[in-house]
């Protein structure tokens, strides 16, 4: 409660600054224009309030389940089923979030999951810069056929190619390695390059041909010249990439048996039908609750570049 | 005649580059896309194991399909799970409607309602399915405070479906928001200046000038959200590992890839996916075709 209130309270100008945008034309010198603008002020102000409470309790309801796996992840076994419920946990039990390490193989799904969202995402994005300076700068035969095919490629749903994928790595031997879900994803992924090219050409295309004239090679400019001019677009892709390979759950489900190969996903997935049965709850939630913690960490830090490449989305799409 | 042949280089030197760098995303096109599309359109056709070559069956795959009761099932289920996609729609647009005004913490909520989308699937999943127990869960205990004995909801044929499509509510809601409120930010104010000016009140200018002007964002919203959800799978994996109680909450996907993997009908498998494919491509084509004409009119 109380950090809530230190939060927003530095700047008292904020009412002022609001008030005369939202009135100033039709704010003049006269009195009563005054007295007008005070009551729309007014209104303004307990508009605001009641909209702060319906958002406040819809917060409550998004909030809520996640409130509830966390507090459930602090109690006994037996807390789980107290009858009134527990809504803080009576006592803490702090060591559930020791046990999680040992109960299942949660330390090295993170480190799967770590290798195969950082190789797809670091190599892919590479290789996906590349083409779209390629697609956006410059001249090559048979240029719209190839971008309208990897845009199309964007409508097959991944159920459809998953069975003949699934055989293709089955006859190579690499069913239960993590190369299945490495290696298809390194050659670029089309919804970056798609909004990569958008952005370059904003980029003139005189500053590229200067730097020709120069005598700079195509792989000088892209990394001298494209790649920083780029990089708050990549980056922006590049979070929201990362986040979708560490979410994914289908393609791992397919591929991995094994516990040691397993990526963090699934071995939760594993805590949870395993564990439910002994109902260990608290251990399920606590696993729950350490897989959710990268994502939400990687969200609070660069919440300004996800919303606003989100917004972007759709108004590109 | 020197100064051509030069220039003529220098452009194949310059298409030369330029294919290889684009070489590799073309690559991956034709290896993992291309070709498992049409060895699936090939599968559809033949009686395979993944073990053993494709035995070509014509169209008994298809024809099996359309007498198997649990496809039929799960295709009745996927469908009913979108009914979720216009509840949550118009509370996204009331909530980006209550965040477009000029207020403190607005930020701090767009955050909160955001959260859970970033959030796993596979974690959301599994938080869900403990909210729902019938007995502890987190529901029916802030149901039992005011009376309600809630049902135990993912194993009740009634509720299953139900509570599936409240968790996609919840967990879909922040990115329709944001996008809607993008949408509103950029509606000219002016124009709301204008109607207020003729007289018209706020319900008339939410009905003749916001619903118009976000309307290419509810478009992308149902087209993507039903191409999503023509694909649920990783909930009903975790929530009800059996497909529910009998079969109400196997999803297309769900059974495509039970029949694939656990069953070994491959062949019967890739049939199904390209119904799946073929659904996702028809939604995706009709929304090409439509936006065009709804640019010419707004031309």
């Amino acid at each position: 409660m109380s950090s809530q209130r230190v939060l927003p309270s530095p700047p008292p100008l904020k009412p002022e600054q609001e008030s005369p945008d939202h009135t100033s034309s039709r704010a003049t010198s006269h009195t009563k224009a005054r007295t007008r603008l005070s009551i729309a002020e007014r209104k303004h102000r307990v508009g605001n309030a009641i909209v702060t409470i319906v958002l406040s309790l819809g917060a409550v309801v998004m909030v809520a389940p996640l409130l509830w796996t966390f507090s459930t992840s602090l109690k006994t076994r037996e807390g789980v089923f107290a009858l009134p419920p527990q809504w803080i946990p009576d006592p803490f039990v702090w060591e559930n979030y020791l046990r999680i390490w040992s109960a299942g193989p949660l330390l090295t799904g993170i480190q799967n999951s770590l290798i195969v969202a950082g190789t797809v995402t670091i190599v892919g994005t590479l290789f996906s810069a590349l083409a779209s300076f390629a697609f956006a700068k410059m001249r090559m035969p048979f240029k719209n056929v190839l971008f309208l095919s990897l845009l199309a490629a964007l409508m097959v749903p991944f159920p459809t190619l998953m069975i003949p994928q699934f055989t293709m790595f089955a006859s190579i031997g690499w069913v239960d390695t993590l190369l299945p879900l490495i290696v298809p994803f390194i050659f670029g992924n089309i919804i970056m390059i798609f909004f990569l090219r958008q952005y370059l050409n904003s980029v003139p295309d005189s500053i590229i041909e200067a730097a020709r004239i120069d005598g700079a090679s195509y792989l000088q400019i892209f990394f001298k010249l494209i790649f920083p001019i780029i990089k708050p677009a990549i980056a922006a892709q590049f979070i929201l990439w990362f986040m979708a390979v560490w979410n994914d759950y289908l393609a791992p489900i397919i591929y991995l048996n094994s516990p040691e190969v397993q990526t963090l996903q699934l071995v939760i997935a594993n805590f949870n039908a395993q564990y439910a049965i002994q109902t260990d709850y608290p251990l399920i939630m606590a696993a729950s609750f350490v897989a959710l913690l990268p994502v939400l960490i990687v969200f609070i830090v660069f919440q300004r570049q996800i919303i606003e490449s989100i917004a972007l989305t759709g108004s590109k799409g | 005649m020197s100064t051509t042949t030069r220039r003529s280089r220098l452009h194949r030197q310059e298409h030369l580059t330029a294919l290889a760098f684009v070489a590799l995303p073309v690559i991956g096109f034709l290896l993992f896309t291309l070709y498992p599309m049409l060895f699936s359109i090939y599968a559809s056709f033949t009686d395979w194991n993944g073990l053993t070559p494709p035995v070509f069956s014509g169209l008994d795959n298809y024809i099996t399909m359309v007498q198997d009761p649990y496809f039929l099932e799960s295709m009745y289920n996927t469908f009913f799970l979108m009914l979720g996609i216009p509840i949550g729609l118009v509370i996204s647009l009331a909530l980006a409607l209550a965040m477009n005004r000029k207020m403190r913490g607005s930020t701090f909520f767009r955050t909160v309602y955001y959260v859970p989308v970033i959030s796993s699937i596979a974690a959301v999943a599994i938080l869900w399915q403990w909210a729902f127990n019938g007995d502890f869960g987190l529901i029916n205990q802030v149901l039992a405070l005011v009376g309600i004995d809630g049902p135990n909801w993912l194993q009740d044929t009634a509720t299953v479906k139900p509570a599936l499509i409240i968790m996609a509510i919840w967990k879909g809601l922040g990115f329709s928001m944001l996008l809607y409120l993008a949408a509103l930010q950029s509606v000219p104010r002016h124009l709301y200046e204008a109607a207020a000016l003729d007289g018209a009140g706020a319900w008339k200018q939410f009905r003749h000038i916001t619903v118009p002007m976000v309307r290419p964002v509810t478009f992308f919203l149902v087209v993507t959200s039903i191409i999503a959800g023509s694909q649920v799978f990783v909930e009903i994996n975790i929530m009800t590992p059996t497909g529910g109680p009998e079969f109400s909450s196997a999803t297309i996907v769900w059974y495509i890839w039970q029949k694939a993997f656990d069953n070994l009908q491959m062949g019967y498998a890739s049939a199904m996916s390209i119904v799946l494919g073929l659904m996702v491509f028809l939604i995706t084509f009709i929304q090409f075709r439509l936006n065009r004409r709804n640019q010419f009119s707004i031309d």
